[in-house]
């Protein structure tokens, strides 16, 4: 059984945590560096990066990096901005541990907010064709040559992956297509290879 | 093909807000206050609950000036709210792009037979309850989130404290129910069958339920946190306090890590006074808001 840990400072880890649970994992709350201890893969969820930068202590925030860097983490959402690269605000302060670029709120406010029809790429097994629900979501402008292409909608980018590193800018938990879940799991089992991006802008 | 404003994006926006904190606030510096103290969110209002029981008068939606500063200040989502039936005031904040409506009793209602036909718009609502009857007649309704009424501008919790403790064990109640015994008590509650059922097989409400009213320490946030709530709403309790930004910052970290007494003791030890607070059982009847609405 896979012990898995859900990031909870803020944001919808319960639906995450549901989600793990039923696929059989031993699930754990992390809120504290010790918290990281034994898990196996990490979900980052989403929820404001505002407050998730507020909330990180400096320990975590070591922790996170030094965890993220070895182990299986995906990061849905405002995760998603968290492990990547954002434009120069104050207010947040992402780990940069993808190179990928995105713009927080990208689609607008939440009137905006969207469920739309998914391209998936075929490894990660049937339907190709599946629904996304876009919360207030980021999007994605630039991503390394490194980063490979997991999902588009209408041809832009929404899921992509850098080793055993998995980025979404929209919600699997909300709609139980539990495939993303299921491919974070498999990499557990997969060596680690190389990870720090080409830029090697770390931050 | 794509679609916005379903019912799916605005409970989805619900759970976004999980484990935070939602404040209120009348102008932009003291919402830019609140999105640097970590708030998951801000209301904007045009004056507290505090403030509208001492003042008195009729109080309404917020200023649309004010609404568009504090959308301009800052980039956490921002909700207000409009009075109780008020579908107008609600079209206004859509047209505004809000990014949740509070149908509220803070604020006087407009309609004393109807509340806001919720599924007509594409921004979420989010409603007060008292118990769990009030929670699903609103989600009925189309309310995408729920909140404990609690006893708003007091700065008293015990009133958030018999909500949600309300709502928490009639849904305790339901998981046990044959089909028979919840069409009955649907009628009792004055609940829709349909919903109950799905209380009965979530063991939760189909919706998040979030507190509010009355909650002004990091440990009240705690205590509502500890009782069940997903998230927390503050109202006059931090800018009716002496210490505004460092009490919001204690509130947000203490909903954080709400079931741990040592980060509360250490994020509350640099705090002055909180705001003073009214004994809700000297209150005469007519003074209470959590009353409106049914």
């Amino acid at each position: 059984m896979a012990r898995v840990g859900v990031l909870a400072l803020q944001g919808d880890f319960p639906k995450h945590e549901d989600r793990l649970r039923a696929l059989g994992c031993e699930v754990m709350q992390v809120r504290m560096p010790e918290d990281l201890n034994g898990l196996e893969a990490l979900v980052w969820p989403g929820g404001e990066s505002t407050t998730m930068t507020r909330v990180m202590s400096d320990e975590l925030r070591v922790a996170l990096t030094e965890f993220c860097v070895h182990h299986p983490v995906w990061g849905t959402c405002a995760g998603m901005i968290m492990l990547a690269h954002t434009d120069p605000d104050p207010r947040v302060r992402t780990l940069g541990l993808a190179d990928v670029h995105v713009n927080r709120n990208g689609w607008g406010r939440q009137v905006h907010s969207f469920e739309g029809e998914l391209s998936v790429v075929p490894e990660l097994e049937s339907p190709t064709q599946a629904t996304g629900i876009f919360i207030r979501a980021p999007r994605i402008t630039r991503i390394g040559k490194h980063i490979r292409v997991l999902a588009t909608i209408r041809g832009e980018p929404v899921a992509v992956s850098q080793d055993r590193m998995l980025l979404t800018t929209f919600h699997p938990e909300l709609t139980g297509d539990d495939r993303f879940h299921r491919l974070l799991l498999s990499w557990i089992l997969e060596p680690q290879r190389s990870r720090i991006s080409s830029t090697g802008d770390r931050t | 093909m794509s679609a916005t404003g379903t019912f799916a994006t605005k409970v989805g926006l619900a759970e976004m807000l999980k484990g935070g904190v939602i404040m209120d606030v009348t102008n932009a510096e003291q919402a830019r206050i609140a999105e640097k103290a970590g708030a998951c969110a801000v209301m904007a209002l045009e004056r507290v609950p505090a403030d509208i029981r001492k003042e008195g008068g009729v109080a309404r939606m917020s200023n649309v000036a004010v609404i568009r500063e504090i959308q301009d200040t800052v980039s956490i989502p921002v909700m207000a709210k409009c009075r109780i039936g008020h579908f107008a005031e609600a079209q206004m904040l859509e047209s505004l792009e809000v990014d949740f409506i509070d149908e509220s009793e803070v604020l006087t209602p407009a309609d004393e037979e109807y509340h806001v036909d919720k599924h007509k718009f594409k921004v979420p609502f989010v409603c007060g309850c008292r118990n769990l009857g009030e929670a699903l007649r609103r989600i009925a309704e189309g309310a995408a989130m729920i909140r404990t009424k609690g006893e708003a501008g007091t700065g008293n919790v015990v009133e958030a404290v018999r909500h949600m403790r309300s709502v928490m064990s009639e849904m305790r109640r339901v998981k046990g129910m044959a089909d028979e015994e919840l069409v009955h008590y649907g009628k009792e509650i004055g609940a829709p069958f349909e919903l109950l059922k799905q209380v009965r097989e979530l063991g939760k409400l189909p919706v998040p339920n979030f507190a509010a009213g009355g909650i002004a320490t990091p440990a009240d946030a705690s205590l509502m946190m500890q009782l069940g709530a997903e998230a927390v709403f503050v109202g006059s309790g931090i800018f009716k306090s002496e210490d505004p930004a460092a009490r919001a910052e204690a509130i947000v970290i203490a909903t954080t890590h709400y079931r741990d007494p040592e980060v509360l003791v250490r994020v509350s030890s640099g705090l002055t006074t909180a705001m003073h607070g009214l004994d809700v059982r000297t209150m005469d009847e007519s003074e209470l808001l959590s009353t409106r609405g049914w």
